[in-house]
């Protein structure tokens, strides 16, 4: 380990040029955290439809609505954080297809062409089939849209903690997770509690799922590389601590807890405090797993 | 062909003339960096010695920040530079999250990414990187690597067992060697490194971009 080098030679950097400053930061963060809930919520609409066709007949609008706000504010973020933001069409017109960013970036035009095909059957046509049809090509599109981000982060090979498969279970249970939390808070009361625990249940499920990830990564990351045990360092008592605690607590710990509470009381009144919790919690989650690998000096 | 690097880590100095050479050549904008020299003080007091480790881009054969640019800004040379179209970066940033090695930056003045060229326009005039050219010492030796009798490939092989190239387990297979490199001139993460030693005491974290 690094800090055993250091003890052996007493090797001090006496004159360097400074460190290298956050490059992705929050707006990144918001890009993340917005796509998961843009392609989570068609998930959930796919899964609510299949299962309760009758009940829930009534999300195909504002579901679509939602994912097209959240996948626009998506690509608002991505776009924003471009240094040159006025040549982001570059990626189409010289694409390099060995980039994660390049295929993302074609997935994700699709995804919205057929987001606003989806609104345009349920809104204009009124047509359900419609919809419905278009909506099986969207959950297929939805899984590498929110997986892309994943592959970007694997490809980003300076960063050891971004791992590959680790990061595609995690921006999967992140869709889920945005997902359920917020179909949770769009069906309201109109969902019977068969539903709503059902809901409950993903959502529970997730939230486990995703923190048993990061607690694996926080215990056994260490041991894969000198790197990951020197960025874990920033959130094992370092500057990021308790921004990731407040995150894990947030988006995971408080989620499973209310989740089990309310199946146990067959109550399901809490599953929204559940529900912003998990959505708030994700945000820091995403920005501390973020942030800290770039805390690292490269050279 | 195929341009490689190798500085003799024996025979530096640290007097920075590359550094200031490169940034004079390639107009390299205040608090960026194509190239430095870093200083790492080894050992205790009376047992000290002070390494210099010249640290630029490695223009590596299998680069990820070539892989990973999405408009193929970054892209090889036929003589195997991995060298920058300013004009079509959009400045997404994805090389520098790819470099292990933190070799590239964002200009401030053209908000675009930047990195050592191996001074690609210099090379296609038949003259050696500017850097090369500083050095009082002949610590920087460039040329063909694909050329058994070029000065870089001779001088690989008289020192075969001492040549070392940074990070190599990230499988980048760079194409810039030390000789007489190590632990602690190579590895970052064995050297202890304080906020504040820096060029500028003030300075800890260099701005993004020329944001703060
Ligand atoms: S050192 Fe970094 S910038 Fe240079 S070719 Fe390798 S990955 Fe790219
Ligand atoms: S910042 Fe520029 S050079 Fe780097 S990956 Fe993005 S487009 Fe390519
Ligand atoms: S080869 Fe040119 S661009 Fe690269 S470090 Fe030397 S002077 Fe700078």
């Amino acid at each position: 380990m690094a800090h055993e080098i250091i003890a052996a030679t007493n090797a001090v950097v006496v004159l360097d040029v400074a460190l290298p400053g956050i490059v992705w930061g929050w707006i990144i963060t918001m890009n993340m955290w917005a796509k998961s809930i843009g392609t989570g919520i068609i998930f959930l609409t796919f899964f609510l439809l299949k299962k309760y066709p009758k009940e829930t007949g009534f999300i195909r609008f504002p579901a679509v609505m939602v994912s097209i706000v959240t996948i626009h504010l998506f690509l608002f973020f991505t776009v924003i954080d471009l240094h040159q933001m006025f040549r982001f069409w570059h990626i189409f017109f010289h694409p390099h297809m060995t980039s994660a960013i390049t295929i993302g970036a074609w997935m994700a035009t699709g995804f919205v062409g057929l987001l606003l095909g989806m609104a345009y059957a349920i809104y204009m046509k009124k047509d359900e089939a419609l919809y419905d049809r278009l909506l099986g090509y969207t959950v297929l599109l939805a899984v590498p849209v929110t997986l892309y981000t994943a592959g970007l982060m694997a490809q980003s090979t300076a960063r050891e903690l971004w791992q590959m498969p680790t990061e595609s279970a995690q921006m999967i249970l992140a869709a889920l997770i945005a997902g359920t939390a917020t179909m949770l808070l769009l069906g309201g009361n109109k969902f019977s509690n068969t539903i709503k625990k059902d809901l409950g249940i993903i959502l529970g499920l997730s939230a486990a799922a995703a923190f048993i990830l990061y607690m694996a990564e926080l215990i056994f990351g260490p041991m894969k590389a000198e790197e990951v045990a020197a960025v874990l360092e920033y959130i094992k008592g370092g500057e990021y601590t308790i921004m990731f605690w407040i995150g894990q607590v947030l988006a995971f710990i408080v989620p499973m807890i209310l989740v089990w509470v309310s199946i146990k009381k067959e109550s399901y009144y809490l599953l929204k405090i559940a529900a912003v919790s998990a959505l708030i919690g994700l945000w820091i989650s995403k920005h501390v797993w973020l942030v800290i690998p770039q805390l690292l000096n490269m050279s | 062909m195929q341009l490689g690097f190798l500085v003799d880590l024996h025979l530096c100095m640290g007097c920075k003339g590359c550094e200031i050479a490169c940034k004079v050549e390639n107009e390299v904008p205040l608090s960026t960096w194509r190239l430095r020299v870093k200083y790492v003080d080894v050992g205790a007091f009376p047992e000290t010695k002070r390494t210099f480790t010249p640290l630029r881009c490695n223009h590596c054969a299998n680069a990820p920040c070539e892989r990973i640019c999405p408009v193929s800004a970054l892209h090889y040379l036929e003589n195997g530079i991995v060298n920058i179209d300013k004009d079509r970066c959009i400045g997404c940033a994805g090389c520098i999250m790819a470099c292990p090695y933190g070799a590239i930056y964002i200009d401030p003045q053209t908000q675009t990414a930047d990195k050592c060229t191996y001074c690609a326009h210099r090379v296609a005039s038949s003259m050696m990187p500017s850097c090369v050219v500083a050095c009082p010492v002949e610590a920087n030796i460039f040329g063909d690597l694909d050329d058994p009798m070029s000065n870089i490939s001779k001088y690989i092989q008289q020192h075969q067992g001492n040549v070392q190239v940074r990070k190599p387990e990230k499988g980048t297979e760079p194409h810039h060697y030390y000789v007489g490199g190590g632990n602690v001139t190579l590895n970052p993460l064995a050297s202890f490194r304080a906020e504040g030693h820096s060029l500028f005491n003030n300075l800890t974290h260099l701005p993004v971009g020329g944001h703060h």
